[in-house]
C-alpha cells in the first residue's frame, strides 16, 4: 500500500493540519502562541508531577500523551510498531536534557518557534536562526560519520511501556480533576492554568500523532535535509504549518506583530539564538525534533522514549536551578547552562564517530 | 556481486548519509538494507534525487533496496 502521507501533498497536509489545530487550541484555551509546544508541555508535565515547583507551569498536557498514543495505534495497524533500543541510551538522555534546557532559554521547541512566528512574535526569527545554526553544526558531524550506533530489536512488550505511561498520566489527570485529590500539582494561574478541555486536547494530540507518524513530520529534519541533501520534502510541511497557522491567526484576531510584550517570550536576542543553537544541535545528534521523538517512542523506539524522559528531567533541572527564561528575560544561570550544553554536544559530536561498514 | 550497505538500526539520517557516500564514490549498482519504513522512504527519495532508480523488497523485518541506473 502506498503511503499517501509520505508524499509531497501528504507532508504539506500534515504541516497545515498541525498549524490549524495548534492555533485552534489557543482559541480554545491553550496559552498564546503555544497551541502545541512539545518542550513547554513536557515542562508542564514535569511540574504537574512535582519534579519542579514553578507553580505557573504545572499541568498534564493530554496533547503529549495523544501524540505518543496516536503514533502507537497507527504504528500497530501499519506494522511499523517495532520495539528497539540500545543506541547510546544515556547519551540520548543527556541530549534530551540539554535540548530542553536550550528550549526553555528560548521558551519553546521548534513547533512553538513556528507558532510564535505565525502569531507575529519576531523573536522567533532569532530562535529559528539559532535552530538552523545548531542543526548546521550537527550536519557537519553527520557528514564526518557521527553515529550513536545501531539499535537492536526488542520483544513486542518492550515498546508498550512508554505509551502505557502516557495513558496513566491522562488517567491521573482525569482523576485529579474529578476528585480534586491532590494527586498532581496543577497551576491555578499562569500558562499552566490555560488549557483546552481534556477531551479536545487529547483528540488533537491523537490525530496529530497519527498523521505525523504516517508523514514522518520533523522540524529539525526539514532543515537538516536541506543542508545535507538539498532535500526540500520535509520543509514543505513546515512552511505549510506556518502558512496555515498565520492565516488562521488572522481569522481569529490572534496575530500581533512585534518584538516586545509577546506572550511567554523575551527579547534577549543572543540567548534566544543561543538556546536554540543548543537545542538544534542536540536534536540533530539525536535524529529528531521533540515532536518526532514522541512519535518514534510511540513506534516502540525506547531510545526516543529515553530522550523524552531526558527532556522532562531537563525541564525540572531548568526550573530548579534557575536556568529557564521568563517574560522578564533569561534565568540567572541559563546562559551558562547553554554553553555547558553546547560543549557537551560538541564533545559527543567529535568523539562518537564510527566507520559503519 | 553488488556492494551491500547495512544501515539497519541506524538513526535518521545515517542510512541516507551512507547512500549518499556510496553514490559519491561512483557506485551505481548497490543494495541498502534498512529496517524501518521511514529509512526505506528516505533512501528511495535520496536515490531518485541522484537520478538513479531504486526498488525496495521486504525481507523479514527489513527492506532491501536495490539501486541501479535508470
Amino acid at each position: 500500500m502506498k503511503n499517501f502521507f509520505s508524499s509531497k501533498v501528504g507532508i504539506i497536509f500534515t504541516g497545515a493540519v498541525i498549524g490549524l489545530i495548534a492555533v485552534t487550541l489557543q482559541k480554545l484555551g491553550n496559552p498564546a502562541n503555544m497551541g502545541i509546544c512539545v518542550a513547554c508541555f513536557e515542562r508542564d508535565i514535569a511540574g504537574a508531577l512535582g519534579f519542579h515547583r514553578a507553580d505557573v507551569v504545572q499541568y498534564i498536557r493530554p496533547e503529549i500523551a495523544g501524540l505518543v498514543l496516536g503514533s502507537f495505534v497507527v504504528a500497530l495497524f501499519t506494522k511499523e510498531y517495532q520495539p528497539r533500543a540500545g543506541s547510546s541510551t544515556i547519551i540520548r538522555f543527556f541530549l534530551g536534557m540539554f535540548a530542553m534546557i536550550g528550549a526553555l532559554v528560548f521558551l519553546g521547541c521548534p513547533w512553538r518557534a513556528l507558532l510564535r512566528l505565525s502569531g507575529g512574535d519576531w523573536n522567533a526569527v532569532t530562535g529559528l536562526a539559532g535552530l538552523a545554526a545548531g542543526i548546521g553544526i550537527g550536519v557537519l558531524f553527520l557528514k564526518k560519520g557521527f553515529s550513536l550506533g545501531r539499535n537492536y530489536k526488542l520483544k513486542k512488550s518492550a515498546g508498550w511501556v512508554f505509551p502505557a505511561l502516557m495513558l496513566v498520566l491522562v488517567i491521573m489527570l482525569i482523576y485529579q480533576v474529578r476528585a480534586q485529590s491532590g494527586l498532581l500539582f496543577l497551576s491555578a494561574k499562569g500558562p499552566g492554568s490555560m488549557h483546552a478541555r481534556i477531551t479536545v486536547s487529547l483528540a488533537a494530540g491523537l490525530f496529530i500523532g497519527a498523521i505525523a507518524q504516517r508523514s514522518r513530520f520533523c522540524t529539525m529534519g526539514s532543515i537538516r535535509d536541506i543542508m545535507l541533501a538539498k532535500d526540500f520534502h520535509l520543509v514543505s510541511g513546515v512552511l505549510a504549518l506556518v502558512a496555515a497557522a498565520t492565516a488562521l491567526n488572522f481569522v481569529y484576531g490572534q496575530f500581533h506583530p512585534g518584538f516586545a510584550n509577546q506572550p511567554i517570550a523575551h527579547t534577549v536576542h543572543i540567548w534566544n539564538f543561543g538556546g536554540m543553537v543548543l537545542s538544534g544541535l542536540a536534536f540533530a545528534l539525536a535524529g529528531g525534533c521533540p515532536g518526532r521523538q514522541l512519535i518514534m517512542s510511540g513506534e516502540g523506539d525506547s531510545d526516543s522514549a529515553v530522550f523524552v524522559v531526558g527532556m522532562i528531567v531537563g525541564a525540572a533541572v531548568a526550573h530548579n536551578f534557575l536556568l529557564a527564561s521568563s517574560a522578564a528575560g533569561t534565568g540567572k544561570f541559563g546562559p551558562a547552562a547553554v554553553i555547558i550544553g553546547i560543549v557537551f554536544c560538541l564533545i559527543i559530536g567529535f568523539t562518537m564517530r564510527e566507520k559503519v561498514s | 556481486m553488488a556492494e551491500k550497505i547495512d544501515a539497519r538500526g541506524l538513526s535518521c539520517p545515517q542510512p541516507v548519509v551512507l547512500t549518499q557516500q556510496a553514490i559519491k564514490k561512483g557506485l551505481t549498482e548497490f543494495q541498502v538494507i534498512v529496517d524501518t519504513g521511514v529509512a526505506k522512504e528516505n533512501v528511495l527519495r535520496c536515490v531518485e534525487k541522484n537520478s538513479l532508480s531504486g526498488s525496495a523488497a521486504a525481507d523479514g523485518d527489513s527492506f532491501i533496496i536495490s539501486v541501479s541506473k535508470k
